[in-house]
């Protein structure tokens, strides 16, 4: 057992943070935070803080990773030392890495990147606090500044996870479930087709477990493609 | 590391694959030949080596005594690597890991975390102080795509080939051995490759550098799902990542049995 471990996640069917099993923590998105950036949005999605900012399309470099046929999307996830208790070391670590990647291929399905050949569309992801669940967060903040730059996209892209604590299948984890619970789940989804993105897992889900879990986590990603579209509506009006 | 293919290449393997073939004349669900050698390095504490089709993977495990980590502090630790060394493809570069080798060493790193298969307690010498620190180095030495499955395979191979060298007195006398390393569980990877409509198992390179999106399934031997990851810039419908969940299982059995 990990040292801080609860003894239970879940009593009287809340969870330690006062929420429902199927419950999302906050959400709160703004588009177009950053006044250099050709299109930012910053979110705080529970505890945690993260900005986006997407630059392009623009010149490539290096050279080398220019396509004839198509735009590279490129994204860097980012945490800020101060963003954890315990500082992380600044730069990128083979989390971040992984991050990056998996960041990268969520967004690329919906960008039309042909549209824009022998360019670069850069997405910078920065979590300035962290409370469990950033790469989700981290995503559904880049697709909102992608939009703000005016990317063309065929949609939005909304991730939320899902987890298993107390045996329980439960939406969107905060740190403690995240830390010493015992499933995991990232997902992400094209709403219109509910084509996934995003999926990745760590812990131990039954065949039936995975499924409760993955339906409630698309479920959670439609809640968050609403705040995405509010943010939207809100900076450039319209959407009736 | 993105090897150019040419337009006419990946119509024609996607077309194959859309009459329901593929390029080497495999199943969708079939795996190429696999062979499996275990022991083969001397000097490591276990190693094996795992050709899949073309694709070589070389696993060592090598053990040290170190602290603990803080927060678990009577837990061994267990560092999981991979070296896409320039010698195994004309894409690899030397330097730094790629994302992509780094995907692979965390998603397989993953599996066996999660599953539990290393008995991490049981690695604990002193509390607080001393514990067994296992670094598991996967080799790639040919690249012929797939190698989430095949440095899986390699890993668990080695894993279970390890033996543990004898401490004693604050020293580590690897030319004794006490016993084989506590591995009480076999978790496999399964990879799966969408192109175009169709989805195939155990993809080679070729099918690798056209694919539309990869799903990996890592389960243990209860069945249970412990690791997936997504890649590739395409999309799985809901219902297809439902099935290939179960038709991992199945896949990740067949798989269990070569070892």
């Amino acid at each position: 057992m990990k040292v801080g471990q609860p003894e239970k996640f879940i009593i009287d069917g809340k969870r330690l943070d006062g929420r429902a099993v199927d419950e999302l923590r906050p959400l709160k998105i703004k588009a177009g935070v950053l006044k250099r950036a050709d299109g930012s949005a910053y979110l705080e999605w529970g505890g945690n803080k993260v900005i986006a900012a997407c630059y392009g399309p623009r010149e490539v470099h290096p050279k080398h990773m220019m396509r004839p046929d198509r735009a590279v999307l490129r994204t860097y996830y980012n945490m800020a030392p101060f963003s954890v208790i315990d500082r992380k070391r600044p730069g990128p670590d083979r989390r971040s890495q992984e991050i990056s990647l998996v960041t990268r291929q969520a967004l690329e399905p919906v960008v039309l990147t042909n549209l824009y050949p022998r360019t670069a569309i850069d997405i910078f992801i920065e979590i300035l606090q962290a409370q469990a669940g950033t790469r989700c967060t981290g995503i559904t903040a880049a697709s909102v500044a992608l939009a703000d730059a005016g990317i063309p996209m065929k949609s939005l892209v909304p991730a939320c996870a899902a987890g298993k604590v107390d045996g329980e299948i439960v939406l969107d984890l905060f740190d403690i479930e995240d830390n010493f619970g015992s499933a995991d789940l990232p997902v992400a989804i094209i709403p219109k087709t509910g084509e996934v993105t995003l999926l990745q897992m760590d812990g131990n889900l039954k065949g039936d477990e995975f499924e409760r879990a993955f339906k409630l986590a698309v479920e959670g990603c439609y809640q968050v493609y609403e705040k995405q579209k509010e943010a939207l509506i809100e900076k450039y009006g319209g959407g009736d | 590391m993105e090897d150019i293919i040419s337009e006419v290449e990946r119509d024609y393997i996607a077309s194959l694959i859309a009459e329901g073939k593929r390029i080497d004349g495999r199943g969708f669900d079939e795996y190429r030949p696999i062979e499996i050698e275990t022991g083969i390095y001397q000097k490591a504490d276990g190693s094996a080596k795992v050709t899949m089709g073309n694709t070589l993977v070389a696993a060592g495990v090598k053990l040290i005594v170190g602290e603990p980590y803080s927060d678990t502090p009577s837990s061994g630790v267990l560092t999981t690597s991979a070296e896409l060394i320039p010698l195994a493809a004309p894409t690899f570069e030397k330097g730094p890991p790629s994302q992509e080798a780094i995907e692979v060493a965390r998603v397989i790193d993953r599996v066996i975390r999660e599953s539990g298969a290393v008995d991490f307690d049981a690695l604990c010498i002193t509390e607080k102080e001393a514990v067994w620190i296992a670094f598991l180095d996967l080799h790639i030495l040919d690249y012929d795509g797939n190698l989430f499955d095949c440095g899986t395979l390699a890993a668990i191979a080695a894993l279970l080939n390890t033996q543990m060298p004898k401490y004693e007195d604050e020293m580590v006398i690897y030319e004794e051995k006490t016993g084989p390393l506590p591995v009480r569980d076999k978790p496999m990877e399964t990879t799966f490759v969408k192109i175009g409509k169709g989805i195939v198992l155990d993809p080679n390179l070729n099918e690798e550098q056209v694919l539309d999106a990869r799903l990996t399934i890592g389960t243990n031997q209860d069945g249970d799902i412990c690791a997936m990851q997504k890649g590739g810039p395409g999309t799985f419908t809901q219902e297809e990542i439902l099935e290939l969940v179960n038709k991992s299982k199945e896949k990740a059995k067949e798989l269990r049995k070569l070892l």
